[in-house]
């Protein structure tokens, strides 16, 4: 699927994940951000970078992750990122959802 | 004379013995396998020990009788493996080794969340993904006669990711059968954004737990078991009751690759997903659970896993560059209870759809549909487990990488 935001063209599946990471830009993080009534800070900023570098890595992504990273507390991440913290920040990080096999 | 040494006879390292067997030289090549226990246990039939439907006695088997003449099998604990000087440790004595494989599967660890490892364990909080905790919830759910069954998950990834929805199935099927459906509540809690998470899973099969009455509880990250009030709580304050509590605890590698330094966080081994070589040891291979490949934690695809394997130690041997070669199938069956079970063929890049397997156009199975045929196929995996899988025999028309023939991709 393809959605326009701020007149750029990306590609999106259903749930309006990017498909291709290529395509992400700041705005576009900020722009999905904005239509999850997320309003980024320089913290929302520092969670997102660092759950770009672990799927660069290939690492799985989960909340004992977050624990872990330093970056911030399990707590602070529900408060910055409501109603299912890693589905949100991924989704405006631009990278796929945790999923599982099915 | 050189040493070959696999870590772990479960379903990978027996395999990798019957694989190696007949091709490493034996004038040159000695092989070792160690575990720590007499008995192998076929831990697919753990889901369906607590439900009656298994016996003790159809889910374990003495592990020597799978290792075959000309391996030999120490069964003893394995320590540390000190990587810098090619030796692993034992409980009782040493080994040294020019190839090592582990595969030292991956295990619960109840005591990651606070409450849970608590003395409630086994009496209202339960796993079935250990011989034994399977067999004390089996008597659990003989006496149980109503109340609220909550079937968790802790946190991914974990073995046989579909094992704990399956669960719930069986357990709508279990109620049913004993005329107590109405007294149960069952609820399925997923760390995750769905109890099915990919595109056309979820389209097709989303009906599933609404057919079966079966709550679903999502994006729900466990903080602690308040085992006193039985509840279990997560991260912003919200309380799932239960009465009886099956947990899928989270999973990690064993203490053996913590204490050597080879594991992520999990205790997993960073290793290559393509050619199963670890990451940063040349001499040592990965296999099955033990890995931190993206692919399935499962039997079936430690059995992909293995022929590849066996190829690239062979190219090892011989100086030649390894193979990438593993697509990361996986092909495993999920039981949706009332006798019938889905099938799901998919890999690294393609997941899940719908189609025919093993022939294309034929079949006779279906992919992610529902039918009795597929439950047949599930309980004819034990002994293609105990009679071919384990002995590296290969299942006919399956082959090693994912084939996309007989799959519906654009739909
Ligand atoms: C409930 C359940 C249902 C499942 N259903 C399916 C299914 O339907 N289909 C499917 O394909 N797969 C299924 N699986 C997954 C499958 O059983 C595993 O993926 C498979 O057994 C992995 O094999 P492995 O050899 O990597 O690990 P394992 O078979 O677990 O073997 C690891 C071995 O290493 C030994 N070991 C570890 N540490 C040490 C040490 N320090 N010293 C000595 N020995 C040690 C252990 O004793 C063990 O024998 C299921 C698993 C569970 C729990």
């Amino acid at each position: 699927m393809i959605k326009t935001i701020k007149q750029i063209a990306i590609n999106v599946n259903e749930e309006g994940y990017l498909t291709d990471f290529s395509q992400w830009t700041k705005e576009i993080g900020e722009e999905i951000a904005k239509e999850n009534n997320i309003e980024m800070t320089d913290k929302h900023w520092q969670v997102i970078s660092w759950i770009q570098e672990q799927v660069t890595a290939k690492k799985p992504l989960s909340i004992r992750g977050i624990k872990k990273s330093g970056v911030i507390d399990i707590k602070e991440f529900y408060a910055l990122f409501p109603g299912g913290p890693l589905k949100v920040s991924t989704k405006i990080a631009g990278v796929p959802k945790p999923k599982s096999c099915i | 004379m050189k040493n070959l040494v696999i870590l772990g006879a479960g379903t990978s390292g027996t395999m990798m013995a019957n694989h190696l067997v007949s091709k490493l030289p034996k004038k040159d090549w000695k092989i070792h396998i160690v575990d720590q226990y007499k008995t192998h246990y076929y831990q697919p039939g753990f889901l369906f020990l607590p439900f009656d439907i298994y016996n003790e006695n159809q889910v374990r088997k003495e592990g020597k009788k799978f290792i075959p003449k000309g391996v030999e099998y120490h069964q003893l604990k394995i320590e540390k493996i000190d990587a810098e000087n090619n030796l692993v440790e034992l409980e009782n004595g040493v080994l040294s080794y020019d190839i090592l494989i582990i595969a030292t599967g991956s295990k619960i660890a109840p005591q990651e969340v606070e409450g849970m490892h608590s003395k409630a364990w086994r009496d209202t909080i339960f796993d079935f993904y250990t011989y034994e905790g399977a067999l004390a919830l089996r008597n659990k759910l003989r006496e149980f006669k109503e109340g609220k069954l909550v079937v968790h998950i802790t946190e991914m990834p974990i073995k046989c990711p579909v094992a704990p929805l399956e669960f719930a199935f069986l357990a709508d099927s279990y109620f049913d059968k004993k005329g107590i459906r109405d007294k149960v509540e069952i609820t399925y809690v997923t760390p995750l954004s769905g109890a099915f998470t990919k595109e056309y899973s979820s389209k097709k099969l989303g009906y599933l737990l609404e057919e079966k009455n079966i709550k679903l509880e999502t994006d729900f990250a466990i903080e602690r078991v308040d085992f006193e009030n039985k509840k279990i709580v997560d991260y912003i304050d919200k309380e799932i009751s239960y009465d009886l509590l099956v947990t899928v605890p989270t999973n990690m590698g064993d203490e053996v690759i913590e204490k050597s330094g080879l594991g992520d966080d999990l205790n997993f081994v960073p290793t290559h997903e393509k050619t199963l070589q670890s990451l940063e040891h040349e001499n040592i291979f990965v296999i099955g659970d033990a890995t931190n490949v993206p692919a399935s934690k499962a039997g079936s695809v430690a059995h992909f896993q293995s022929e590849t394997l066996t190829d690239n130690i062979l190219l090892y041997i011989n100086n030649k560059p390894l193979k990438e070669e593993f697509d990361g199938h996986s092909n495993c069956f999920i039981e949706t209870g009332k006798n019938k079970a889905l099938l799901i063929d998919f890999n690294y890049e393609q997941e899940p759809v719908t189609g025919t397997f093993p022939i294309a156009g034929i079949g006779p199975l279906k992919l992610l549909k529902e039918s009795v045929l597929n439950h047949w196929g599930k309980l004819a995996f034990r002994w293609v487990y105990w009679n071919l899988l384990l002995k590296g025999i290969p299942i006919p028309f399956v082959s090693r990488n994912m084939s996309t023939a007989g799959k519906n991709i654009n739909k």
